[in-house]
């Protein structure tokens, strides 16, 4: 039986086309409107209103949660101060990317991590004798994401304390009355918020932020603006970009963090000399070890990620693509079509060749950007292609039969507006 | 290629503000371009990538000609003439990376056409609820609808290519002339009859004439017609409305033949965009350096000279200003054949738009949609019907401006909130027609009546616009002309009739960006492919710049050859850079 989220009467309501998606059964609305376009500039414009309330949530508290998330995620928690958030996965004892979400610290001994699938039972059989609980708290929270450079100023109306909060910076305080949680955080890659409310009190968070939009071209979004968004942002998106290792049938299924270009959150763990096959910017590893005397953190997967950095054993890496413009208005046109510039998200496998057309990797995600105003795409690329500006081609099909576009590779995210951060 | 030091600098101060009295070496170019609207600054920008230093001299205090967005009342951000993005060629978008200075065309996914009666036409981006919208009009216009779109986007792609490459010249014997000509020719012989056929009854005949093959519902051709008449003295029912027609419908919005969108801030951000994105190529752009004249010495420019008596070296000069101001203005006309003064003479401005601005205190609303609001973000087109247009077209004809105007208007702070203050609106209208030649009166006795005859429009549309009203801003013909210097305040520099357009644009044998004096060239609108924010007679005109030089001569023009070339005889090989 599918079910609705906190917003549904406030969403369906405003819902004009009919058409949800199932999100962990529950509905959330595919578009709202009939220009899907026109919510995604919204987001990149003004600000949309996004719920993104199906997302689990896990309640981790107890004098041993650091402890805890310290030895099952890969980022280190002991770094994550009460009132700050960060994006964070949990990974096999291979070094394969279990799952990802956010971390946020709320208080001493106390944390919530977002996840896009059910995880209770791994996390619990690795509480082992630590004073600890996990709990399932996914009912008991709406989350209503505002997402645009509007955001701040939406917030800073609904909830003042929220003006100076910082990038993924997470506070306690209350929007019209109901007490809730405002994380710095989205899925955007724009300036952001998600607010956490009590299930039974969203419409009343929704209503207050809703009126502070009014006029203001704020207006809800659906999930195909949103992987808009996300695509652009370089943002991965499990069963698309990547797989849950504990899942996957096969490894080449299966992704390390490192091919996954969020090497960036190992440089605590990274050979000083480390070059910068993870992605990240191993020269700024050096001096900023963990807490554990031995030189390093001790985590799920933490040693086969260090042999992984070690011995640079990457299959791949994740980044972005461009496909060259020109190329692909004179393949469209040579096959007597319109060159199509369509920006709803493909997020499905396309391959990508070299010029003698040998298979190099495949791309996950792909679209056309309306505010880069190219085709671009998510890719995994052998790591001799990771320097941006390396050549490859796309396959596509064309009237029927594939042709090969060229593209060169990029790092993401491909949209990066400085508001995200400051 | 060369960036110049001039970057940086520009970068940092304000357009124009440089104080530094000038060195005789500051005055030395390789290139000026005297105006900085878009195409003036297109044509600066592909220049100095080329690795020109290339100097902007601009008349008034700010860039972007016609295409600017203007303040008049604090936090309501107007349109002031040109209001939305089609037509601009996406190659200049990537090669002159205008996304990286903030370029951000905003889809506008609605039209909606109000009726006289109450009702209303709304089309949007969903196919079947366009179809059932249409429906309630006439059931048969419905796939008359598809068909209509299927056959006109066979047209616009097939003379698609013409508007990305600069005019033949059929009189030249340059073989690569030659051989461009045979490839254009070989294009058409290739097309489909149908697609051919109907791309000259559209580049011939009426719109009225196209459109009721396919269409019965009045709003429904009201609509499609109201392309027809844009920025020309015609009525759909003229002959030569259907170029017009096609002409818009060749815009495109992320490869969508037809759809426009608003960019960010309006054409003025994005004429601003253009411009941080010529700087960053080196071209420096001055502003307020109102341009007298080009000197010329043994008939090749040299430079120009300022209304202040300041003077510019360079060896090539482009002007973006219209033919008239080109050929008529800047130089002094004995130096130019009397065919082509001839010729530019004759060439049709006769501007009969007008533009009406409003600050609204709120969204007007539309009795038939009660207290929705979302039918604004795209074109409100007052113009129900094909009649309509046509008796509005009636009053110019005996010059008048129509006492029922038709209007394009659009709230553009529904697509760009940072337009206006929240819950507030602004409200452009495009209006025809307002011949600039009044019978009897003149635009300075008429302007606010004209105001008047808008408002009183769009009020027995909308009742209770008028309340909203918070202020209002005409533009006449007249103003157009004054303020930003298009000849009888024509919007597409110079006429869209077909005597004017293509290889005639705007003169025969002159319509390849070069004129008869040896280094100055044209690269407004007036030239090939012609008007609205496109940016292609700035890109094609520093082409042929560009591939002068790299032929290491600049075209030199004997006496014989002026002589001859008005006559379109052998002599205009002179035109084809040879």
């Amino acid at each position: 039986m599918i079910r609705t989220t906190p917003f549904h009467e406030r969403t369906s309501a405003l819902n004009e086309t009919g058409l949800w998606e199932h999100w962990s059964n529950s509905l959330v609305a595919q578009r709202y409107q009939m220009s899907e376009k026109f919510e995604y500039f919204a987001i990149r414009n003004a600000a949309g209103m996004f719920d993104t309330s199906p997302l689990y949530k896990y309640r981790i508290a107890g004098p041993d949660a650091e402890r805890f998330l310290g030895g099952v995620l890969a980022r280190d928690p002991h770094k994550l101060a009460v009132g700050h958030a960060h994006y964070t996965l949990w990974c096999d004892d291979r070094g394969f990317v279990i799952e990802d979400g956010v971390l946020l610290h709320v208080a001493d001994d106390e944390y919530l991590l977002t996840a896009a699938e059910p995880n209770l039972a791994y996390f619990e059989g690795l509480t082992g004798r630590l004073d600890v609980s996990v709990e399932d708290v996914t009912e008991d929270w709406g989350i209503l994401s505002v997402q645009g450079p509007y955001a701040r100023d939406l917030l800073a109306a609904v909830a003042p304390v929220t003006e100076d909060l910082g990038y993924f910076g997470v506070t306690r305080t209350e929007v019209a009355g109901v007490p809730v949680l405002v994380s710095r955080t989205g899925y955007t890659g724009d300036l952001g918020y998600e607010i956490w409310t009590p299930a039974a009190d969203a419409l009343r968070v929704w209503d207050a932020v809703a009126a502070a939009g009014a006029g203001r071209g704020v207006i809800p979004f659906g999930m195909t603006a949103l992987y808009m968004a996300r695509i652009e942002a370089g943002l991965v998106l499990l069963d698309v970009d990547f797989h849950s290792s504990r899942f996957a049938w096969t490894d080449a299924d299966r992704t390390t963090p490192i091919e996954l270009g969020l090497g960036w959150m190992f440089r605590d763990l990274a050979p000083v000399d480390a070059g910068n096959g993870s992605g990240g910017n191993g020269a700024a590893a050096a001096g900023r070890n963990g807490h554990d005397d031995r030189g390093g953190r001790a985590f799920i997967g933490g040693e086969a990620i260090k042999t992984e950095l070690r011995e640079k054993t990457s299959r791949w890496q994740l980044t972005g693509l461009v496909v060259d413009w020109r190329d692909y208005d004179r393949i469209y046109d040579a096959a007597g079509l319109i060159p199509p510039k369509d920006h709803t998200p493909i997020q499905d496998e396309y391959y990508i060749y070299d010029d003698a057309l040998n298979q190099l990797g495949y791309a996950t995600s792909q679209m056309y950007s309306p505010m880069l105003q190219r085709h671009i795409a998510l890719a995994r690329v052998p790591l001799a292609l990771t320097a941006p500006g390396s050549k490859v081609k796309l396959e596509l099909p064309v009237a029927h039969r594939y042709e090969y576009f060229d593209a060169h590779v990029t790092r993401p995210p491909l949209f990066n507006p400085q508001r995200r951060t400051a | 290629m060369a960036k110049t030091n001039g970057t940086k600098a520009n970068g940092a101060k304000p357009i124009g503000a440089r104080r530094d009295r000038p060195t005789r070496d500051d005055r030395t170019y390789d290139a000026i371009v005297v105006g900085a609207g878009h195409n003036g600054m297109t044509n600066a920008a592909y220049l100095a990538r080329a690795g020109l230093r290339t100097l902007v001299l601009e008349r008034r205090g700010n860039v972007g000609g016609a295409a600017i967005t203007e303040e008049l009342r604090p936090g309501f951000w107007f349109t002031t003439f040109s209001y939305a993005l089609s037509l601009l060629r996406p190659d200049i978008i990537h090669e002159l990376e205008l996304v990286k200075h903030g370029f951000m065309p905003i889809l506008m996914p609605s039209t909606f056409c109000p009726k006289e009666d109450g009702d209303y036409l709304l089309l949007g981006q969903d196919h079947g609820e366009n179809h059932k919208e249409i429906e309630r009009h006439s059931k048969h216009d419905a796939d008359a609808y598809d068909a209509f779109n299927h056959d006109i986007t066979k047209v616009l792609q097939a003379i698609k290519p013409l508007m990305d490459e600069a005019p033949p010249d059929f009189w030249s014997d340059d073989p690569e002339e030659l051989i461009r000509l045979a490839a254009m020719g070989s294009r058409f012989r290739h097309l489909d009859r149908k697609v051919l056929h109907d791309a000259i009854r559209l580049l011939t005949g009426s719109a009225a004439d196209f459109l009721d093959d396919y269409f019965e519902s009045d709003i429904l051709k009201g609509y499609m017609a109201s392309s027809a008449i844009i920025g020309t003295r015609v009525g759909p029912y003229s002959q030569g409305s259907g170029l017009v027609l096609l002409y818009h419908l060749l815009g495109e919005h992320d490869g969508e033949f037809g759809a426009w969108a608003f960019h960010k801030q309006g054409n003025g951000g994005f004429t601003k965009v253009l411009a941080r994105a010529a700087q960053s190529l080196g071209v420096e752009i001055k502003l307020e350096s109102p341009v007298d004249h080009v000197i010329t010495r043994d008939g090749r420019a040299t430079g120009v000279a300022l209304r202040d008596g300041a003077e510019y070296q360079a060896p090539i000069v482009v002007s973006a200003l219209d033919p008239r101001r080109t050929f008529l203005e800047l130089v002094d006309p004995r130096e130019l054949p009397v065919d082509l003064v001839d010729e530019i003479q004759r060439f049709r401005f006769q501007g009969t738009s007008a533009k009406v601005n409003f600050a609204l205190d709120g969204v007007p609303r539309y009795p038939a949609l009660g207290d929705r609001t979302d039918q604004y973000r795209g074109f409100t087109n007052i113009g129900p019907s094909m009649e309509y247009l046509e008796r509005a077209f009636d009053d110019a004809k005996y010059g008048w401006y129509s006492k029922r105007p038709y209007l394009d208007c659009a709230i553009q702070s529904t697509v760009d909130p940072d337009m206006a203050p929240p819950g507030k609106a602004v409200w452009s209208s495009f209006v025809q027609y307002a011949p600039y030649e009044l019978r009897e009166s003149d635009w300075d006795t008429e302007r606010e009546r004209l105001g008047d005859t808008v408002q009183a429009t769009i009020e027995s549309f909308f009742p209770g616009f008028g309340s909203l009203v918070l202020q209002r801003e005409v533009r006449t013909p007249l103003d157009i002309e004054r303020t930003v210097g298009l000849s009888e305040g024509n919007i597409f520099a110079g006429e869209f009739l077909a005597p004017q357009m293509w290889f005639m644009r705007p003169a025969i044998g002159w319509a390849n960006y070069r004129t008869p004096i040896e280094g100055y060239y044209q690269c407004g609108s007036g030239t090939h492919p012609g008007g609205c924010v496109m940016g292609a007679p700035g890109k094609l005109a520093a082409q042929a710049v560009l591939k002068d030089r790299e032929r290491g001569r600049l075209r030199g023009v004997s006496v014989g050859a002026r002589a001859g070339n008005g006559t379109g005889s052998a002599a205009a090989p002179a035109a084809a850079g040879s």
